[in-house]
């Protein structure tokens, strides 16, 4: 016989200030099946736990129902007390009085009302729930991390020095991402290339790190401890065991009209190409879109002139499937596509760039070696602008309505490079408000007015004309004096907003990770879990999981390693007792669960069942596999029949807590 | 017709004599000109009963299931529009593909025997087609009508004379129901109502259901073991006859349970005796899917992925159906 014993928790005043507990108790004692209602102000303190106890023991509970905060929070905290004290973990029922109840309404005899409801459709589950014994897994040990930028280095440097194998798949030719790309870091000012190369050959030689570069993951089944991953090792048309890296087919190579990527458009490259010089690994890849070879059959100068004969023209895409117990996902960032601003002069002057491209500008090892020219004349700009907020912070649908954190640092970081190397130019910085938190960037974004006498106009920019000889007119509002401002820059560098690689979507439908409505992924708790993906196994690492600078970034990047490490180092995994369970009997055999399930859980096989008219056949049915399954329910939604259920969600128990909350 | 009619008893009687099927599924006479039945003929069956004409509207194709259960081989013969509902049961694993035999059957066009009525035949004795035209002899002499005028409803949405599937075909193609100019447009024009309106067209329509199931009877997308209504344990069966809105969860359930792979054969809103429009009902999600996941024809083959049940990355957000009430409701 079931006896349910209710828990009611104030959470301090949080539900006790807007739900009258003492109602919820009492309406709970009135329901059948409920032998004992108790309140307390926090039930998930020791003296908490305590009062559970006391109540199994005393009155012989056998299901608990705990009105509480979310099950995100607490449930782990009362099933493991509920299997201390001899009752079935997956005989604990929540109901989150707090978040869908207390915290979202202001009327207390509403919001009581709607506890004592919540209360009763978790007593008409409980008394349905039956017991329920999870599994065990193995954990494969060995960690996939996806992206090779400074995030995805740092973590897989972290798991690596622990002891495990690491892979890190890189779609680009080169790891090191976006930082590679950089000339300097606020608020140091100390080189990117200094601190961040080293980083990426400790990575190359680290013996249990290996680097799939020009790799793409495509698809990921299994689950947390069993992940299995196909990645596609793009062609590269080149024999990396051959290349010494001389990168003599690079130079030669005719083919000069592709956009270097590295450079950020800035430069030409050719078909064949090794981004740049600190490239690991550092060997070249044929862009086939541009290379004569592919394009026409005709040329294989590369081919002609390497001296090791590593050109393959005929080198195929390779599928390498591999296992692993954790991937990390550190997919990194791109910049907002301006092309919905071309008020601000994009698209319409050369001289109009993205703040990526005032990096290459700088950086000794771009394409202009270090000196700052207007890319329009190759002249020494005397006036530059450099505009905030490009897309960020913005309500409109052409841009994004979160602060990109890092332009207010860097554009600071801009001023004061052009400032130092060139005092004689004049940099104006148009901003909305200046945000620098962070240890020792208020005084950085300061030393930048102060000491290196940067313009900062608080307004935003209205208009760019680009003048027929190719000079830009510039129109602003001053906001603190209510001016319009006209000036005639000579280069104009827009902070563009940073949103998700274009290739997070993609990767989150694969490993199953939640996004939010920007592409950022989701974290399994904003507080609590911030390197978590709600999906066990799934690790989130820098700007992928939100805007961030370089030392978040890399303090994220150790943290999910650290989660990772955490899984790795268990030789056995709980599973999840919440599995689907199919009814033979009722099974048709149509295949919709095959079809929808996300974890190739389910297969039909052919069965001999007794049908309901008690005949014996042999017929295709449903089959689940326990050790895959997840329990998203997805199949027991899908079934027509009904004959996929989800213990611990059973259809019965769901339409009992729907009857309890209508009736 | 008459000729068809021949071939068809030539074919049921050649394949059941050399062993080809053990049983053939066809129509059969009734008792009045106009209500020929379903029926199943084997080896020794008198084969005179079986008729072929206008009032022949009855896909055979969900009696496959019990036929191919069984272990037979049935020959079946099959509108054009009929090969759809049996590409859908072999997608869904309900038939055996090497037990059925299938005979596409040329059609053009099934009669509404109410409408003919009301074109001024009350006391039918007997219809001859002559294609575009019938000539019924009543009670009170001959009467010509004009065959569109008199089609049932499903034929105004004729999805053409092609067969989907067929081992064999008898006779030439016949011309088709002129197509409907929006398939549709029915249900456009209920989208165009306000969702109060809406919701007082369903609940009037659908408080009409008897629950005698014979939408669920036909629906070659019907085809559970056991269907959730009948199943004890579902927690919803019995829950039917309490009021109208449980009436009306039925088929609403029942169109989520057979959206997309609804064939849009139109039989559920043939059969019932109600009158209930419930091919408007499984019209608006096939309208949807092709909005939201591109062009599909459930049963058009018997293998491809169904869009709802296959995940895609180029499938829509949820957001697309709010955006698309969004804008319906601002046209509106």
């Amino acid at each position: 016989m079931q006896k349910i014993g209710v828990f009611v928790c104030w959470c301090g005043s949080n539900i006790a200030a807007t739900v009258d507990v003492a109602r919820v108790v009492a309406a709970a004692r009135e329901v059948s099946g409920v032998v004992y209602a108790a309140d307390y102000p926090y039930m998930c303190s020791e003296q908490g736990q305590d009062l559970v106890a006391r109540a199994v023991r005393e009155h012989g509970l056998n299901r608990l129902v705990v009105c509480a905060c979310s099950p995100r929070m607490h449930e782990k905290t009362f099933r493991a007390c509920a299997e201390r004290n001899g009752i079935n973990p997956y005989q604990v029922e929540i109901a989150n009085i707090r978040e869908q109840c207390a915290w979202i309404l202001k009327d207390k005899d509403e919001a009581t009302a709607k506890a004592i409801v919540l209360m009763k459709a978790a007593v008409a589950k409980a008394l349905l729930d039956e017991p329920l014994a999870p599994g065990e897994s193995p954990v494969t040990k060995r960690a996939l991390v996806i992206g090779g930028g400074i995030a995805g280095i740092e973590t897989a440097l972290d798991i690596a020095e622990a002891g495990y194998p690491v892979d890190i798949v890189e779609k680009e030719p080169s790891i090191g991402g976006k930082m590679a790309q950089l000339d300097k870091t606020f608020p140091t000012l100390d080189c990117s290339a200094c601190i961040l190369t080293p980083k990426m050959v400790d990575a190359a030689q680290h013996p249990n790190i290996r680097i799939l570069s020009y790799s793409e993951v495509e698809a990921v089944r299994g689950f947390v401890g069993q992940f299995e991953v196909d990645i596609r090792r793009k062609a590269r048309s080149v024999r990396a065991d051959l290349c010494s890296g001389c990168g003599i087919c690079a130079a030669k190579c005719p083919s000069r009209q592709a956009d270097s990527e590295f450079d950020a458009g800035l430069r030409k490259r050719g078909a064949i190409y090794i981004p740049f010089a600190q490239a690991i690994p550092k060997v070249p890849v044929i862009d086939r879109t541009q290379c004569l070879k592919f394009r026409t059959g005709k040329c294989g100068v590369c081919s002609v002139v390497c001296p090791n004969h590593c050109i393959d023209y005929e080198q195929k895409d390779e599928i390498l499937t591999e296992r692993y117990g954790v991937i990390v996902l550190a997919t990194g960032f791109e910049l907002l596509d301006l092309k919905r601003f071309g008020e601000l002069g994009w698209g319409r002057s050369k001289d109009v760039i993205t703040s990526l491209q005032l990096e290459r500008l700088t950086n000794a090892g771009g394409p202009t070696e270090g000196r700052l020219v207007c890319p329009s004349t190759g002249r020494e700009p005397k006036r530059v602008v450099l505009v905030s907020c490009v897309g960020s912070r913005d309500t409109t649908d052409r841009g994004k309505t979160y602060c990109s954190k890092i332009c207010c640092m860097y554009n600071a970081k801009h001023a004061m490079y052009i400032r130092e190397k060139y005092p004689d130019t004049d940099v104006t910085v148009f901003y909305i408000d200046v945000r620098t938190p962070g240890k020792g960037f208020d005084e950085f974004q300061r030393r930048a007015v102060e000491e290196y006498g940067v313009h900062y106009i608080r307004g935003l920019v209205g208009k760019v004309d680009v003048h027929r000889d190719g000079t830009l007119h510039l129109t602003a509002g001053d906001l603190n004096s209510g001016r319009q401002i006209e000036m005639e820059p000579d280069l104009i560098v827009l902070a563009a907003a940073v949103t998700p690689s274009p290739d997070a979507r993609r990767i989150a439908g694969l490993v199953t990770a939640s996004i939010d409505n920007d592409g950022f992924y989701v974290e399994a708790h904003p507080k609590l879990r911030p390197v978590e993906s709600p999906t066990a196994g799934i690790f989130l690492s820098g700007m992928c999981q939100g805007p961030k600078d370089i030392p978040e970034t890399v303090a994220q990047a150790g943290a999910a390693a650290v989660k990772a490490i955490g899984l790795l180092a268990k030789d056995k995994l709980l599973a999840n007792p919440c599995t689907a369970r199919c009814d033979e009997q009722r099974c048709s055999g149509c295949e919709i669960c095959v079809q929808v399930c996300p974890y190739g859980a389910i297969t039909a096989e052919d069965k001999t069942v007794v049908t309901l008219e008690g005949v014996r056949e042999t017929r295709p049915v449903a089959v689940v596999n326990e050790a895959l399954c997840q329990g998203c329910g997805a199949c027991s939604a899908a079934c027509p029949s009904g004959a996929m259920d989800l213990k611990g969600f059973t259809n019965r128990e769901i339409l009992a807590e729907v009857d309890a909350l209508c009736w | 017709m008459q000729k068809i009619e021949d071939l068809m008893r030539a074919k049921a009687a050649a394949v059941l004599a050399d062993g080809a099927a053990d049983c053939v599924l066809a129509w059969k006479r009734g008792i009045f000109p106009y209500d020929h039945a379903p029926a199943l003929f084997r080896r020794g069956d008198d084969l005179a009963d079986l008729v072929y004409d206008v009032f022949c509207p009855a896909n055979l194709a969900k009696y496959l299931l019990a036929t191919s259960r069984a272990g037979e081989r049935a020959a079946v013969f099959l509108k054009p529009c009929d090969t759809y509902g049996v590409n859908q049961l072999l997608k869904d694993h309900r038939v055996v593909r090497d037990r059925i035999l299938a005979i596409g059957t040329p059609c053009g066009g099934m009669v509404d025997v109410k409408k003919l009525r009301g074109a001024g035949c009350g006391t039918i004795l007997a219809v001859k087609d002559r294609g575009d035209v019938l000539t019924v002899t009543t009670a009170k002499g001959p009467v010509t009508v004009a065959k569109g005028e008199v089609l049932l409803r499903k034929c105004l949405a004729c999805k053409g004379n092609a067969y989907q599937i067929a081992d064999d075909e008898i006779g030439t193609p016949r011309g088709t129901p002129p197509a409907p100019a929006d398939r549709y447009a029915e249900v456009r024009t209920l989208e165009g109502l306000s969702p109060d309106e809406r919701f007082a067209f369903w609940r009037q329509e659908l408080s009409k259901c008897i629950r005698c199931n014979t939408c669920r009877d036909v629906c070659p997308a019907c085809t559970c073991e056991q269907c959730v209504f009948d199943h004890p344990g579902s927690g919803v069966d019995g829950k039917a006859y309490v009021d109208t809105s449980q009436e009306a969860l039925f088929h609403i359930i029942r169109a989520f349970h057979v959206a997309g792979r609804c064939t849009g054969c139109g039989e559920c809103g043939r059969v019932c005796p109600q009158g209930i429009r419930l091919d408007l009902l499984n019209h608006k999600f096939a309208k949807d899917i092709d909005a939201f996941f591109g062009p599909c024809q459930p049963g058009a083959d018997a293998d491809s992925p169904a869009p709802q049940s296959t995940f895609r990355f180029e499938d829509p957000e949820p957001e697309a159906v709010t955006r698309q009430d969004d804008r319906r409701d601002r046209h509106a």
